[in-house]
């Protein structure tokens, strides 16, 4: 199995696995983060999204060899020195999750939209995160916790 | 063939036989674990008083002596509770209602749930049964706690007990402003008290921190990745496994070769009896070393969707069909004096609970015990099935749940603790097995697709006399019709069901409400009065009442006029203990027929509300999950295969699906509180299927009522 180097939240972690197993796989089974999860393995659920280079991707459809050269980022480096991101806080105040499964990512989705999309519409929102399922159907607090998110991130400050 | 299988049912008639006995740790075992403080148990319960309330002898609670309840030195609590988190908020609403009996900060609060060797036997989480029962045990065993320490101080004190209060973790004496502390007061003795079931609780209309609304607890952990699910478990020397899945169901096995496995480094067969699975050091591995075993299976010719209602009601389950539920009057003679009569029927679907979290389990073997962390509504239960499986005693089994991904009622098994424990018994190693998406489509069970026909009668002036209502499989759960009707017959045939299945959020009620609010929409409309005066009309239970006006109120119903396109509907119902209305209004694209639910109006009744943000969440989320089962949720399946075992095929709602929700809600301080998880659900279907035919003249009478959405 050949080695790789991969750049997780600012940490390189040296990993052996098989070129073809996917970025999710290592991530859960080989480097113990555990906070992006499995749903459906076909990139239809959206639990699995993490951050390439600041981008929402599905880390159940990318192979490992193919994320050496990038920036990963998974729900646990999103947190900096005990203080949450503005996304983090926004999803406590609104108590936008039931079970909680889909909420990593849900906020890793919803931070790439709010790099591109500083102040998003209910139907910029909406049309982003549609990939991303909650079946608890936690869905009209998600809307609200981005867009308080984004108001927050006007105000210029982590939660 | 699978039949209703008595163990996946709704409570209304789960568990009728004895519970095996509980190893929770005695009393002494227990405060070695928990140290100095105050342990309250809950005295051995009489015969009489465990068959109150319950009819074929079952019990929700448990019969031996049981261990609630823990405050230490320090004053910080632990609650002991086989309820489990699974996205219900219970966790924190629990919590909310010992603080406030107990008189400490909700914070001081840690509720130790669904650890088969801590807490004391449960039944399992589900039927809405946690408010309504765990709630008032919880906190009858917290007010006791706060009667001992009053107790306690009074003797140190020497003064009468009537004269103290309790408030933020001390008891104080007014007279002398003193007070100490729980702590305190425990002075770190290893403390037991046993008590009876039978304390004065503080009423609803006092309470201060139950009935507010406090933020999820641990909700911090759910938004940085912290919290741990059970498909998080990681032991150190851990293995992954897979088991092989036959081709069908009920298939057997014609031919296997597993040498391709052996060229997986580390990969290793395990097979024991039927059974065949794989483990490897990685659980990529394992997937694909279970993907290299051939094998052939022989499949026998099964039903498929072609058919499906009529075989229901064909095939009835043998020695399954009872005498009717409910009968009065004659209905034969009502119909025959009736001026409107109305004869349909109605089908809903086979459908997955699809949790987003699957089956997962860590199991592991040591010194002749077995541990398995795994995610399911019914610890006490896995810990039955893995006692079963291994030939193990209850002491030598145990069983811990963590929050999980949620379960709607799909996960009262053990499937995969089991094959975890099966795997892990043979490698010597934990062992973790996680299902696939497709593993839970196709052999985790669904909930039960059904017929309902009805024949109703109504007067010229809008009064029912008739009611003839036979349910084929769906299930019994609010089978009766709440409106006043002299004539009835109301009857569920359990069928022999061709797929297995099992409980679903608002199983049977979902059906049911669906079929008979249709049918009163239909009435209504025949007999020219608007649907929701109808229903009052024929409607005396006052808190049914209360909230199809509020409902009707909220979303402006007076005034709601429905066009070709636009259309508004209204349904409602009791079951659980819950009172729920919904008022929905669709829009209709006249070219694709395609569905857009654009407003829905809810409004809801449970007696006292413990937590009233938890519960709109709730209450919301049933609503969203409920557009699924009413527009495009359905298994599709032909000869013992599932066809769409995939989220790309089986579509669930997403965020496009989702109307604008309100939700209002009733408090009834003077009521008990009854739960919430699930009646919330069974107003949308029918509220959404009476707007569409409101808009098209089209009634739809089979869920899911618009394929074109899929």
């Amino acid at each position: 199995m050949p080695d790789y180097v991969l750049n997780v939240n600012g940490t390189r972690l040296h990993v052996t696995a098989p070129a073809e197993e996917t970025l999710l796989s290592v991530l859960r089974n080989r480097l113990e983060l555990t906070g992006t999860k499995y749903g459906c393995g076909e990139g239809q659920c959206g639990a699995c999204t993490v951050l390439l280079d600041g981008r929402a991707t599905r880390s159940c459809l990318m192979p490992v060899s193919a994320a050496v050269s990038a920036k990963i980022t998974t729900i646990e480096g999103l947190e900096q020195h005990g203080l949450l991101t503005p996304l983090q806080q926004a999803f406590l105040d609104e108590g936008a999750f039931q079970c909680g499964y889909c909420t990593s990512g849900m906020i890793m989705s919803a931070t790439s939209l709010l790099r591109d999309a500083h102040n998003p519409t209910e139907e910029q929102i909406v049309e982003a995160m549609n990939g991303n399922v909650c079946r608890c159907g936690t869905y009209p607090r998600i809307v609200a916790a981005v867009q308080r998110a984004a108001r927050l991130s006007a105000q210029g400050g982590r939660g | 063939m699978n039949s209703f299988d008595q163990t996946l049912l709704e409570p209304d008639s789960i568990n009728t036989e004895r519970p095996s006995p509980t190893p929770q740790l005695d009393r002494r075992g227990f405060l070695k674990v928990l140290g100095g403080g105050l342990l309250i148990c809950l005295a051995p319960r009489s015969a009489l008083s465990q068959e109150s309330g319950r009819g074929g002898g079952g019990h929700e609670l448990p019969k031996d002596l049981s261990a609630w309840l823990h405050i230490d030195a320090d004053g910080k609590v632990k609650v002991f509770t086989g309820k489990v988190e699974v996205g219900q908020n219970i966790r924190t609403s629990l919590a909310q209602q010992v603080a406030e009996e107990l008189r400490v900060p909700f914070d001081s609060i840690t509720m130790v749930m669904g650890d088969t060797d801590l807490v004391p036997w449960d039944m399992g989480t589900f039927g809405s049964r946690t408010t309504p029962t765990m709630g008032p045990q919880l906190r009858t065993m917290a007010a006791a706690a706060r009667q001992t320490l009053i107790e306690m101080a009074a003797e140190r004190w020497h003064v009468d007990r009537a004269a103290l209060t309790c408030d933020n973790c001390k008891v104080t004496d007014p007279a002398t402003s003193r007070s100490l502390s729980y702590g305190e007061l425990t002075r770190g003795e290893k403390l037991v008290k046993t008590v009876s079931g039978d304390q004065p609780l503080t009423p609803a209309a006092e309470w201060k921190v139950a009935g507010t609304a406090v933020p999820k607890a641990e909700g911090r952990d759910f938004v940085t990745g912290r919290h741990k699910y059970p498909s998080d478990i990681v032991h150190p020397g851990m293995m992954f496994g897979a088991a092989l899945r036959p081709d069908g169901f009920n298939a057997t096995l014609a031919l296997i070769d597993t040498t391709g496995v052996e060229k997986f480094p580390g990969a290793r067969v395990i097979h024991d009896g039927d059974f065949f699975g794989v483990v490897a050091p990685d659980a990529f591995t394992a997937q694909r070393a279970v993907a290299a075993i051939e094998a052939r299976w022989t499949v026998p010719p099964q039903p498929s969707n072609d058919g499906l209602f009529e075989y229901l009601k064909s095939n009835p389950e043998p020695g399954g069909d009872s005498a009717p539920q409910y009968v009065s009057g004659s209905v034969a003679d009502a119909m025959a004096s009736a001026d409107i009569k109305l004869e349909e029927r109605y089908t809903v679907e086979y459908i997955a609970h699809a949790p987003l979290e699957p089956r997962a389990a860590v199991a592991e073997w040591s010194d002749g015990k077995l541990t398995v962390w795994t995610g399911t509504q019914r610890p006490f239960g896995v810990r039955d099935e893995l006692m079963q499986a291994f030939h193990l005693s209850a002491a030598q089994v145990r069983v811990i749940q963590p929050d999980m991904g949620s379960g709607y009622g799909g996960k009262h098994s053990g499937e995969a603790a089991i094959e975890a424990a099966r795997l892990a018994k043979v490698a010597g190693k934990p062992v973790k097995v996680v299902w696939t998406r497709q593993d839970e489509f196709t052999w985790a069970y669904l909930r039960p697709a059904g017929l309902i026909e009805i024949r109703a009668g109504v007067k010229q002036d809008g009064t029912l006399v008739a009611w003839e209502y036979h349910n084929y499989n769906s299930g019994p759960a609010a089978i009766d019709t709440p409106y006043n009707v002299p004539n009835q017959l109301i009857q569920f045939h359990p069928s022999k069901s061709p797929l297995r299945q099992g409980s679903y959020r608002g199983l049977a009620s979902t059906a049911n409400h669906f079929a008979r609010e249709s049918h009163m929409d239909a009435l209504a409309h025949v007999a020219k009065i608007d649907p929701l005066e109808f229903r009052l009309r024929n409607l005396t239970d006052p808190r049914l009442r209360a909230v199809f006006q509020a409902a009707g109120e909220k979303f402006n119903w007076a005034q709601a006029k429905s066009t070709s396109f636009i259309g508004h509907g209204i349904a409602g119902g009791i079951d659980k203990g819950g009172y729920v209305a919904t008022c929905a209004e669709v829009e209709i694209d006249p070219a694709t027929k395609k569905v857009r639910i654009r407003r829905v109006v809810q409004a809801w009744e449970c007696g006292a509300i413990i937590n009233p943000d938890g519960l709109k969440n709730q209450l919301s989320g049933a609503i969203v999950q409920g557009i699924g089962g009413a527009l495009f949720e359905k298994i599709l399946f032909a000869n013992g295969r599932i066809l769409n075992p995939h989220f790309a095929q089986y579509r669930v709602p997403r965020f496009s699906d989702t109307p604008k929700i309100e939700v209002v809600l009733l408090d009834r301080k003077d009521l008990p509180s009854a739960g919430a998880g699930e009646t919330g659900l069974v107003g949308l279907a029918p509220a959404v299927g009476n707007a569409i035919f409101a808009a098209t003249g089209n009634r739809p009478r089979n869920m899911p009522m618009a394929p074109e959405n899929s």
